[in-house]
C-alpha cells in the first residue's frame, strides 16, 4: 500500500472514529444559511446574491476543516512518526489534501441541498452538472492551498487565528471565480451557461497552487 | 574509545554541532560506536541527550561537523537509513483515536514491512488483549509497551532509546528486555537519567553537559566521580 | 558589511527626493479634470510600484533562502517585505485620498489595481504575525520563506482574477490623461519613481545593517556566556 494511501486511510479512520471535522463543517454550513436568512431578511435569493452566499459559506466552512487538518500529527507525534519512515515527504501533502478534498465534497453533499431548500429561489435541476464541475475545481483549489496553510499554521502559537488570516486572502481568486461562475446558474430567469473564462481562472489557480504546494511542502517538514 | 573497531561502524560523529536559535544544543561531539555495541548517554536535563538522539534519527540535521549513521552521511543520505533506525522517544508516536493494532499496522505500511510480526510483538509485551482498544483509553505504561513494539516492528539495525523504561513497571520492563535490551543484538544508543542502572549494559559512555562532551570512555574505564560531576 | 556605501546612498536618496518634490510642485502641469490633487499620483503610483517590487524581491530572497539555507537571504526577505507593508499602507492611504478628491468616496471598488493591492496588502500583513508566532528560530525562517513564496506567486493570479471581475464596470477612475503622458509629467514621474526606489533601498540597508549588528552582538554574548560556564 503506498504511503499516501496508508496516511489517507489512517486519517479517514480517525475521522470516522472521532467525527470531528465533517459534521462540524456541515452543521456550520446549514447554520450559516439560517444566519444569512435573518441577516439579509430574505426568504429566497437568486443570481449573484445566491452565488455569493453559497460560496462564502463553503469557504468559511472549509476553514474549520483546515484548522484541524494537521492537529493530530502535531499533538500525537505523527510528524515524527512519518519523518522516521523511508517514504517520500510529499506523500503527506497528497494524503492530507485528498482528505480535505473528500471532507469538502461530503460537506457540499449536505450543504448544497440545504441551500436549495432553505434559501435558493430557482431550482437547481438543470444547473446541477455545471455546478458540480465548478464545485470540483473549487474544492481542488481549496484543498491545495488549505493544506499548505494548515501546515504553515500548525506549529504557530495562535493557530486557529492564523488560519483564516492566511487562507482567506489566498483563496480570494477561488471565491471570485466560483461566485462569478455560479451566478448564471442560479438566475431566477433560468440557468444560463457558465462563462468559460471563470473555469479557466479556477483551473489556472488549481494548477499554480497545486504545483507550488508540491514544491514547497518538503521545506515545511524538514528540520 | 571503543576497542578494536569492527569493519563498519554503526555511528561515527566528528565535531557534531547543533544550535537552537542562538543557544548551543550540541557542540564538538565526536565518537565511534561499533555495530552491536551499546552507547549510554548521560547528563542532566537540557544537556542535549534528546537532541543527539534526534540527530542520529535523521529528524534534525547537523549544523556543523559530520555524522555518519550505518555507513551513510547525514543529512545528505538520511533517506537511505531511515527505515533501518528505530526511535523510542519521549512521545509514544501513537495516534490516540486508533487502536494499538491499527497503529502498528499503519507503521508497518509506512515502513513497507509485513504485518505478520504485529501479533507476535503484541503478545511479547503482554498487550494482545488490549490491542483493539483506542490508545486514548490505555494507561501510560501500556502506551509505552505499544511504543516499544512500534520502535522494533521494522527490525531496525540501530535502536535509539530515550529513557526507554521511564513509564514501565518492573514486570513490563522484563517483557521489553528481549526487544530493546542487550539480548536484542542491535546497536543501541540509550539516553539515560539513571547512571547506576544503565551503566551496566553500556560498552561506551558519553557524558554531556550543556551540549558539550564532558566524558567519553569505554564503560569499564568510566570514572564514577566524573559521572557524578555531570549532575552537579 | 551592510554599512558600506550607506552614506552615498543616503545622500543620493535625499537629493532625489528633493528633486522629485520640486518637479512635482513647480514643474509638472496641473491636471485639467482633477486639479492639484492629481499630483498625489506622483506619490501613489511610485509607492505602489516599489511596494510590489519589494514583495516580489522578498519572495525571490525567500526562494534563495530555501535553496541555500543561508540566513542572510531570510533577513533580506524579511526586511523587504516589512518595508513594503509600510509602503503598502501608504499606497492605500494615498489611493483613498485620491479617490475621495476625484470621485467623492473614500474607497472605490472599481479601480482593480487598488483592489488587488488591498488584497495583496492584507495577505502580506500576515507575514509578521506568522513569523512571530513560531518559536523555533530555524523553523520560523523556513516557514516565513514558504509563505513569502506563496504570497509572491499569488500576486499575479490575484491581479488577474480581480481585473476580470471588474471587466465590465466603470473605466479607470484613477487614471491620468489616458495612456499618453506629456513629457513634463513623464520626467516628474520617473524621478519620483527613482526617488521612491532609492528611499526603499536606503531604508532597507539601514535596517539590515542594524539587524546584522544586533545578531553579531547576540552571538558574541552567547559565546562569552558559554566560555564563562565552561570554565
Amino acid at each position: 500500500m503506498s504511503p499516501a494511501r496508508a496516511l489517507l486511510a489512517k486519517d479517514l479512520r480517525a475521522e470516522l472514529r472521532a467525527r470531528q471535522s465533517v459534521p462540524a463543517m456541515a452543521l456550520f454550513s446549514v447554520t450559516a444559511f439560517v444566519i444569512f436568512h435573518f441577516g439579509l431578511d430574505r426568504a429566497t435569493i437568486e443570481g449573484d446574491l445566491a452565488s455569493g452566499v453559497l460560496w462564502v459559506t463553503v469557504l468559511l466552512a472549509a476553514l474549520l476543516g483546515i484548522n484541524r487538518l494537521f492537529v493530530a500529527e502535531e499533538e500525537e507525534g505523527g510528524f515524527d512518526g512519518f519523518l522516521l519512515a523511508p517514504v517520500d515527504r510529499t506523500a503527506m501533502l497528497v494524503a492530507k489534501a485528498a482528505a480535505l478534498l473528500l471532507y469538502l465534497l461530503l460537506v457540499e453533499l449536505v450543504a448544497i441541498p440545504a441551500f436549495a431548500l432553505l434559501l435558493l429561489g430557482p431550482g437547481l435541476g438543470q444547473a446541477l452538472p455545471e455546478l458540480l464541475a465548478v464545485v470540483l475545481l473549487v474544492d481542488v483549489g481549496i484543498a491545495a492551498v488549505g493544506t499548505l496553510v494548515a501546515a504553515l499554521a500548525v506549529h504557530a502559537r495562535a493557530r486557529e487565528l492564523l488560519v483564516p488570516l492566511l487562507a482567506l486572502p489566498l483563496l480570494l481568486p477561488v471565491l471570485i471565480g466560483a461566485a462569478r461562475a455560479t451566478t448564471p446558474l442560479l438566475l431566477a430567469t433560468g440557468a444560463e451557461p457558465v462563462p468559460g473564462r471563470w473555469l479557466g481562472v479556477l483551473g489556472l489557480y488549481d494548477m499554480v497552487f497545486g504545483l507550488l504546494a508540491y514544491a514547497l511542502f518538503d521545506f515545511l517538514l524538514e528540520d | 574509545m571503543a576497542e578494536a573497531a569492527p569493519a563498519t561502524e554503526a555511528v561515527e560523529l566528528d565535531g557534531l554541532a547543533r544550535r537552537h536559535g542562538e543557544r548551543v544544543a550540541l557542540a564538538d561531539v565526536s565518537l565511534r560506536l561499533g555495530t552491536g555495541r551499546t552507547l549510554v548517554v548521560l547528563g542532566p536535563n537540557g544537556a542535549g541527550k534528546s537532541t543527539l538522539l534526534r540527530v542520529l534519527a535523521t529528524l534534525l540535521r547537523p549544523h556543523a561537523g559530520t555524522a555518519r549513521v550505518l555507513g551513510r552521511a547525514l543529512p545528505a543520505e538520511g533517506w537511505a537509513v531511515r527505515g533501518r533506525i528505530g526511535l523510542l522517544g519521549h512521545e509514544p508516536l501513537l495516534y490516540r483515536e486508533l487502536t494499538g493494532r491499527e497503529n502498528l499496522r499503519f507503521h508497518a505500511r509506512l515502513h513497507g514491512v509485513g504485518e505478520e510480526r504485529i501479533g507476535t510483538l503484541l503478545a511479547a509485551v503482554g498487550m494482545e488483549h488490549r490491542a483493539d482498544e483506542p490508545v486514548r483509553t490505555l494507561s501510560r505504561g501500556m502506551v509505552q509497551r505499544l511504543a516499544v513494539c512500534r520502535a522494533v516492528l521494522h527490525e531496525p539495525e540501530l535502536l535509539l532509546l530515550d529513557e526507554p523504561t521511564a513509564h514501565l513497571d518492573p514486570a513490563a520492563r522484563e517483557l521489553a528486555e528481549p526487544l530493546i535490551g542487550p539480548a536484542a543484538g542491535r546497536t543501541r544508543v540509550i539516553a539515560s537519567h539513571d547512571p547506576a542502572g544503565d551503566l551496566g549494559q553500556a560498552d561506551v559512555v558519553l557524558g554531556l553537559k550543556a551540549g558539550r562532551p564532558a566524558l567519553l570512555a569505554p564503560a569499564r574505564d568510566a570514572d564514577p566521580a566524573a559521572v557524578a560531576a555531570l549532575y552537579r | 558589511m551592510y554599512g558600506r556605501g550607506l552614506r552615498p546612498l543616503s545622500i543620493a536618496t535625499v537629493l532625489a527626493l528633493i528633486g522629485a518634490f520640486s518637479l512635482v510642485f513647480f514643474y509638472a502641469p496641473n491636471d485639467a479634470d482633477q486639479g492639484f490633487v492629481q499630483k498625489i499620483f506622483y506619490v501613489h503610483v511610485p509607492m505602489a510600484i516599489v511596494a510590489l517590487g519589494g514583495f516580489v524581491f522578498g519572495a525571490i530572497m525567500a526562494i534563495q533562502h530555501l535553496r541555500t539555507g543561508d540566513r542572510r537571504y531570510d533577513m533580506r526577505s524579511y526586511v523587504a517585505i516589512h518595508l513594503s507593508i509600510i509602503l503598502g499602507l501608504g499606497v492605500l492611504v494615498t489611493g483613498s485620498i485620491w479617490a475621495r478628491a476625484s470621485w467623492g468616496h473614500w474607497w472605490v471598488w472599481d479601480e482593480p489595481t487598488l483592489v488587488s493591492f488591498l488584497i495583496v496588502f492584507l495577505l502580506f500583513s500576515c507575514y509578521q504575525p506568522l513569523r512571530f508566532s513560531i518559536e523555533d528560530p530555524e523553523r520560523q525562517a523556513r516557514y516565513a520563506s514558504v509563505f513569502a513564496i506563496t504570497a509572491g506567486a499569488f500576486v499575479p493570479l490575484n491581479f488577474l482574477a480581480v481585473r476580470l471581475a471588474q471587466a465590465y464596470t466603470h473605466p479607470r477612475v484613477l487614471g491620468t490623461t489616458g495612456g499618453d503622458m506629456p513629457g513634463s509629467m513623464r520626467v516628474t514621474f520617473l524621478l519620483s519613481l527613482v526617488a521612491m526606489a532609492l528611499l526603499f533601498t536606503t531604508l532597507g540597508k539601514y535596517e539590515m545593517a542594524s539587524k546584522h549588528a544586533g545578531q553579531q552582538l547576540r552571538a558574541l554574548r552567547a559565546r562569552l556566556a558559554a566560555q564563562a560556564t565552561a570554565r
